[in-house]
């Protein structure tokens, strides 16, 4: 059959379909066909192992192999939209568990301190067990407690993990290799449980990167070069997007695992007052308008609002002949993108939604911005407070539209802590309730 | 195969990550990370390799069958969402 040089080509060609697969992610055209490259190097580098590996085993990999199949297909189906966050951290740390396995059963098998493998078994299991905390996080199972000895305890047990491991390495015993599984899945878990719920895209994008470096590790140990580059790529990706949002967000990777958020109150805003509005007044300025641009936050996906504006929006474009626009913050939502996938879901088309450097001209010219369950994001003090921990932060410059609506349930700091001065803005006007069911009101009387 | 060529594949596939990465559009983040998942179940291959290395009914057998299991898990769930995710996207001359 193939030999060695065979399967190492197969190997490759897999390797490129994954590359052109995320390639294709560049644009929402070739997207689909990019998933579907993706999908075919999977089963050519799967059916190539089964082909060319003396297994002895068949029937226990073919009942794994469609068990998994069966389940994973069932789980992908069922899962709403908007529990897609969920969905992502546990197969992301399913994936570390995979590697922390595959790591394990070698050492085992050779009965020795394999240095590839033990590497795979660590970032495998922090990646596990920090994904499974940001999972049951974003279930909302787990609420943010005070923990506050979570900080000191990552530190003991980064220590403790790097001590196990040159204990490993030297006496070899499995004792030290069993303990290090636990120190390490230890650690995945202190370092993922004080994470506050803005910061959780930034988590996952970082153990997103973890677990593409544990297949990377096992790539080395087994001397498989698809695992390698496989690998590479994904925590590349992961480690991209992780820069990307702490770049939006303004903190850096240490900060967001070890520096507690200060609730401050930036500016004083006591003496300033609010001014409220009516579903009616924003219905009418909407239809006078001619610009409305909709910046939607974590607000609007926690109350499902997305139905209720893409109607809003549709009634304005078609009954008012109002042009519409949605405004989308990196960071908007617990994953890289949500915001994108709900408006979709929802039936906005892709060419209306736009990233924030698209879109900040724009607001000068809007009549309308409709500020919708977010804060941070839209909050002035980012460029004019250079005391402000939100300060250098790119933010949506909603202020610069000619009238602005807040909906929003208090008035409260946001996620950062910092009070924002746009909600008591001369141009301002605070909507106060539910996002979905202030929208469903609006559109009501439209 | 030496160290140092898996060493220079893993670095420059690193690269390779860096670049197509940041072509990918801002809007299609969610997906990318669920393909990436998809495709990080790739560790499936070590799984196999494993598990055709072990003895019937050891434990090492059994690590490696269900490290098969996870690992398909993560590729059959990874881009049957990508795929239901994906398909969301459309402009107004797609419908």
């Amino acid at each position: 059959m193939i030999g060695a040089e065979g399967l190492y080509l197969v190997y490759l060609v897999a390797a490129i379909c994954f590359i052109l697969a995320i390639r294709g992610l560049a644009k929402p055209q070739t997207a689909r066909a990019g998933n579907n490259l993706g999908m075919f190097g999977m089963g050519l580098a799967v059916l190539v192992t089964l082909l060319v590996l003396p297994t002895r085993n068949d029937l226990g990999i073919l009942s794994a192999g469609f068990l998994s199949a069966f389940i994973g297909i069932f789980l992908a189906n069922k899962v709403k939209m908007t529990s897609l966050p969920q969905m992502i951290a546990f197969l992301n740390g399913i994936g570390g568990l995979s590697s922390v396995l595959v790591g394990f059963a070698q050492i085992l098998n050779e009965k020795v301190y394999l240095f590839d493998a033990v590497l795979a078994i660590v970032i495998g299991s922090v990646a596990f067990s920090g994904s499974m905390i940001a999972f049951l996080k974003l279930q909302g199972k787990l609420k943010r407690g005070r923990f506050y000895l979570s900080n000191l305890f990552s530190v003991v047990l980064l220590f403790l993990t790097v001590f196990v491991w040159i204990e490993f390495a030297f006496n070899g015993r499995m004792l030290d290799g069993y303990l290090l599984i636990w120190v390490s899945l230890a650690l995945g878990v202190s370092l993922t449980l004080p994470v506050g719920g803005a910061d959780m895209p930034i988590v996952i994008s970082v153990l997103n990167a973890f677990s593409g470096f544990a297949a990377s590790a096992i790539g080395f140990s087994i001397v498989n070069v698809a695992l390698i580059m496989t690998g590479a790529l994904v925590g590349a990706s992961g480690t991209i997007l992780a820069l990307i949002m702490t770049k939006a967000m303004n903190r850096s990777i240490v900060e967001v695992f070890f520096k507690k958020i200060k609730i401050s109150e930036g500016v004083d805003l006591q003496d300033k007052t609010a001014r409220v509005s009516s579903v009616q007044d924003a219905a009418f300025l909407m239809e006078n308008a001619n610009k409305v641009i909709i910046v939607p936050g974590y607000g609007m996906a926690a109350s499902g609002a997305q139905h209720a504006l893409q109607n809003m929006a549709k009634i304005l474009e078609e009954k008012y002949h109002v042009e519409v626009k949605f405004a989308i913050h990196p960071v908007a939502g617990r994953m890289p993108g949500h915001m994108n996938v709900l408006l979709a879901e929802a039936k906005v088309e892709y060419d209306k939604v736009f990233a924030l450097e698209e879109i900040n001209p724009d607001f000068e010219t809007a009549d309308v911005a409709y500020v919708i369950g977010a804060n941070d994001i839209t909050n002035p003090l980012a460029k004019t407070d250079a005391s402000s921990p939100l300060y250098g932060m790119p933010i949506l410059e909603v202020f610069k539209a000619k009238t602005v609506f807040v909906v929003k349930r208090s008035l409260g700091a946001g996620y950062s802590g910092v009070q924002n001065p746009l909600f008591f803005a001369e141009n301002t006007l605070m909507l106060y309730g539910d996002a979905k069911k202030v929208t469903e009101e609006i559109v009501a009387d439209l | 195969m030496s160290l140092l060529f898996l060493l220079t594949v893993f670095i420059l596939s690193c690269f390779i990550g860096y670049f197509v990465v940041q072509g990918v559009t801002p809007a299609l983040h969610s997906p990318l990370m669920s393909v990436s998942n998809a495709i990080s179940g790739i560790v499936i291959v070590g799984a196999l390799t494993t598990a055709a290395l072990s003895d019937p009914f050891s434990i090492v057998e059994a690590l490696s069958l269900f490290a098969v299991f996870f690992a398909g898990l993560n590729i059959f769930g990874g881009f049957v969402v990508s795929n239901r995710m994906l398909k969301l996207f459309k402009k107004k001359d797609e419908k």
